[in-house]
């Protein structure tokens, strides 16, 4: 395997810088999917609220974190809020505001399908039986729209993963740049190196995310077998 | 904002914008024919290509499509396979788009129920008839929505085209802001052009959706 660079994975610590890009990436995901999870379950509850002003302010919240490419929004925050606000973020900073606002839609936005598809008569059962508005989402309706919730929001998590990648074009440093760097630095050694050490970080995403996703399928499969 | 800044630049956006609908169409049509390829062999069971099929559809689903760029403009050279950049933009969208693709179109084959192919074939038609006007017009009518959400999903992942050296929107928008510290203006227009793509198709979607009913009828 001279020619195709996988021997450049071996030599020192690459395989291991390797995997700390990968972590990077996997870092700001799960800070991500850990803000937005409770955050979409907020915003997907009061979606379903029947005020019409919350509703389109939400409607419009969530239809421009949809319809916008996550890098465009990632653009927004890191170039023009230094413009805008002076502020001056991190890439990374910027990545967990980006992705923990994109992934607060998405989720809310499952939560908000979830909860509409409780029949009305389970609020109207629970509102005959004298149980308080709290307790009828808190025992009736969330444990009801949780099972249907569960492989949904799984998949966010691998679509979090994926959608991190994108760092690298705000000059993050994670696991593409350092496969970057590590092809350069090895350019008259192993000049074939980009397609073993691409090869390798595309297996590495996909190790990250097969697992999650098999396991949304699981999920989904029994969440069908009970209904 | 300053409106001529606005206005030396348009030109430029238009540019882009036009070359990412371009390769976004040509992506997202190689998709849908690569994924209705791979729908119909897990449809009719064809064995070795349903095993490649699952295995291309996993890989391609669980990987962003930065890398999947990476691997076929940096990488596949280096095994004597060379591409443009523009190439290589439309091969990884439908590398992508293909797996997508396929999950709509399957999920509209199986939402058919065998009864329907049974009676077809029972009043003489052939196995071709049978799927050409049969199956997949209601099979693509329930697909419909999936396809269209495939639409903009795929013109949304566009935007990483910049990292294989095209000059799209996004790649222009960086330029100018690190050439000509434009920001406000340099953003706004990539916000606008975004739009003006993306907005059309959602609508179109919405549209389509409720004139394209012949599944539901009768239940």
């Amino acid at each position: 395997m001279q020619a195709l660079g996988l021997e450049v994975l071996l030599k020192g610590n690459n395989l291991l810088r390797l995997l700390g890009g990968l972590w990077v990436a996997m870092k700001l995901s799960l800070l991500s999917v850990a803000v937005s999870i409770p955050a979409g379950i907020l915003l997907g509850t009061l979606m379903t609220r029947k005020n019409p002003v919350l509703r389109a302010i939400l409607k419009i919240y969530l239809e421009i974190m949809r319809i916008m490419p996550q890098l465009v929004l990632l653009f927004l925050v890191f170039f023009g809020t230094t413009r805008a606000l002076g502020w001056d973020l991190s890439g990374e900073a910027s990545a967990v505001i980006v992705f923990s606002l994109w992934g607060t839609a998405e989720m809310g936005d499952l939560v908000r399908g979830a909860i509409t598809s409780i029949p009305k008569h389970q609020y109207e059962s629970a509102a005959a039986l004298g149980l308080t508005l709290p307790q009828t989402y808190g025992y009736i309706i969330f444990p009801q729209a949780l099972r249907r919730l569960l492989p949904l929001s799984v998949n966010l998590i691998t679509r979090m993963i994926k959608t991190t990648s994108l760092v690298l074009m705000i000059g993050v440093v994670e696991v593409i740049k350092v496969a970057q760097q590590i092809i350069e630095a090895n350019r008259m050694v192993s000049p074939n190196a980009a397609f073993g050490v691409y090869l390798s970080v595309m297996l590495l995403y996909f190790a990250a995310c097969f697992p999650i996703s098999m396991l949304a399928r699981f999920l989904e499969k029994r969440e069908k077998a009970y209904a | 904002m300053d409106l001529s800044v606005l206005r030396e630049y348009l030109p430029l956006y238009q540019e882009a914008a036009l070359l990412t609908l371009k390769l976004g169409l040509l992506g997202v049509l190689f998709s849908a024919v690569l994924g209705l390829a791979c729908a119909a062999v897990q449809y009719y069971r064809i064995p070795v290509l349903r095993a490649i099929v699952s295995v291309y559809i996993e890989l391609s689903r669980n990987t962003p499509l930065l890398i999947q760029l990476f691997f076929i403009y940096y990488g596949l050279p280096k095994i004597g396979i060379r591409t443009t950049p523009a190439a290589c933009g439309v091969a990884g969208l439908t590398f992508l788009g293909g797996s997508y693709m396929a999950e709509a179109f399957r999920s509209g084959l199986e939402a058919i129920p065998q009864i329907q192919e049974e009676s077809a074939l029972s009043l003489g038609m052939t196995k071709v008839q049978t799927l050409r006007y049969v199956i997949l017009p209601q099979a693509l009518t329930v697909s419909l929505p999936a396809l269209v959400a495939n639409m903009i999903f795929l013109l949304k992942e566009t935007s990483v085209f910049s990292a294989v050296s095209l000059m799209d929107l996004m790649f222009t928008a960086k330029d100018l802001i690190g050439l000509y510290y434009d920001t406000t203006e340099a953003l706004f227009l990539l916000v606008v052009f975004y739009l003006l793509i993306l907005l059309p198709v959602g609508i179109l979607g919405t549209v389509l959706e409720k004139r394209m009913r012949y599944a539901g009828f009768g239940t």
